[in-house]
């Protein structure tokens, strides 16, 4: 498993058709805002953790693939994973005994991880050799045009109590409340280093996991709160050298997002946008593939 | 303020050589921050989120590893679940100031010059050892250099040129047990004036 040995950065577009992307916990589990401008907002921590359930689901807990954050949600896989112990001889014999032993559990953590080598983990050590900052760094994802939440009223025929039964004398009804976007496109921004890959071991077979768990994530990602999500487009630009050979945002204002329809009317599907990557402004030595 | 973040109002001389890593470091030397410039509006917003409350042991890593499985070492985020809210700024723009010295850990082929090549090169061309980020890696931060001759950008309206801002951590000593030392920050037209780091007035 060599590391990958270019440095990229990807721009991600997704949407949601009546269903709640990601709820505020502050305001009642409303879909997020931006208080300034009205623009949805989904956590880069939402989208890791749909990336770490795909590919939980795609490689079942494989060797090399466990996943150390777990809901139980996707806990399946309570069969005995198949593993490869690993012989780890430390670098470098000069270094004082607890940190090399320290770099031992590292390095374990980030063979037999795909999280920990993908996003990093914070293992609490004496000296500070335990934490592993991940290559792969994923910005907020905002929407594209401002949106606005419903509150949808919705009854239940039955209710959870005997209590409440009493209360309403036989009438077993009570009233939720869902909160959704009728339409929502979001753009969220990541990035891949390709030295900190060199430090974790994140490999090429990882990188093209990670495309394919955010081209495929909301497939396994269906309830009742989020309504339709999609994945939309992936754009990724590659880098020659490891280092990168151009600013990110410049790579990224190379991405248009531009309304296809009339502006003045709320947009409610993928249909009324143009996505347009000008090729003709990308720098030297960057390329741009779309691999959804 | 660790618990429900809060942050500072403006970027710390230790998140700005922070960022300055990202693009070029060499253990031969070392950041020095010099001025920080505010060159948006100081404002802030809330998120909540949910987070994990706990850290992953090296002893339970140890166990596994003799075992040779990693069947039960996870953390399952339910049950360890923390809602915490940050407090943070938005729409900020700096203009940083540094310089680097050599540490004695600079052999004899490391020079200044050849370091500054280094970092403007990269800095120039948009390279990064992995992307700079604004205190937490979720808020990326974009760079350019700003070329010598060229006029330093002009503060956004509505900039206060002047403010106390407080005491402020500085960096974090880590030759002497990670200890944080703090300084008076005090923006002045617009600009913070950072004492150096072996300054009297940057107290542990």
């Amino acid at each position: 498993m060599t590391a990958i040995a270019h440095r990229y950065e990807f721009v991600y577009l997704f949407d949601v058709t009546n269903g709640n992307p990601n709820g505020d916990p502050d305001a009642g589990n409303l879909p997020r805002l931006d208080p300034e401008t009205n623009r949805g907002l989904v956590t880069d921590v939402a989208l890791k953790r749909k990336i770490r359930n795909f590919v939980t689901l795609d490689k079942e807990g494989g060797p090399g693939y466990a996943i150390y954050m777990q809901e139980k949600a996707v806990l399946n896989n309570q069969h005995k994973r198949a593993y490869d112990a690993l012989e780890i001889k430390p670098e470098d014999k000069k270094l004082p005994k607890d940190e090399a032993r320290a770099r031992e559990v590292t390095a374990w953590m980030c063979a037999n991880f795909f999280d920990v080598r993908t996003f990093g983990a914070v293992m609490t050590t004496g000296v500070n050799a335990g934490q592993v900052r991940g290559p792969v760094q994923l910005g907020f994802a905002t929407s594209i045009e401002p949106v606005l939440p419903l509150e949808i009223s919705i009854t239940r025929m039955a209710v959870t109590t005997e209590k409440e039964a009493e209360a309403q004398s036989g009438d077993n009804r009570t009233m939720g409340r869902k909160h959704i976007l009728p339409y929502g496109l979001y753009r969220a921004h990541g990035f891949v280093s390709a030295k900190l890959a060199e430090r974790t071991g994140f490999s090429g077979d990882d990188l093209q996991l990670l495309w394919r768990a955010l081209i495929n994530m909301f497939e396994h990602d269906r309830s009742a709160a989020r309504g339709e999500m999609a994945a939309r487009k992936l754009i990724v630009f590659e880098h020659q050298s490891a280092m990168g050979d151009a600013p990110a945002h410049v790579l990224f204002d190379t991405v248009r997002v531009a309304r296809a329809t009339d502006e003045d009317r709320p947009a409610r599907s993928f249909a009324d946008y143009r996505i347009s990557v000008d090729a003709e402004a990308l720098p030297r030595g960057v390329g741009v593939r779309e691999y959804l | 303020m660790k618990v429900e973040r809060v942050s500072y109002d403006v970027i710390t001389p230790s998140a700005a050589r922070g960022i300055l890593e990202a693009i070029h470091w060499k253990p031969a030397i070392r950041w020095h921050i010099d001025r920080i410039h505010v060159l948006k509006p100081i404002r802030f917003e809330s998120i909540r989120r949910n987070e994990v409350g706990g850290k992953l042991s090296p002893a339970s890593v140890a166990k596994a590893m003799k075992a040779g499985s990693t069947a039960g070492l996870a953390t399952f985020v339910d049950e360890d679940r923390q809602q915490r809210a940050a407090t943070v700024l938005r729409g900020v723009r700096y203009l940083i100031e540094a310089h680097f010295e050599l540490t004695d850990r600079a052999g004899p082929d490391n020079s200044v010059g050849k370091h500054l090549d280094i970092f403007n090169r990269r800095a120039r061309k948009g390279q990064c050892f992995h992307a700079p980020c604004l205190g937490v890696r979720e808020f990326p931060a974009s760079f350019e250099l700003l070329e010598e001759g060229v006029p330093l950008p002009e503060p956004a309206p509505g900039v206060e040129a002047n403010k106390d801002l407080g005491w402020m951590l500085h960096d974090i000593d880590f030759s002497d047990g990670m200890t944080p030392r703090f300084f008076r920050a005090r923006m002045q037209g617009g600009v913070i004036e950072v004492p150096p780091w072996q300054a009297g007035e940057v107290k542990a």
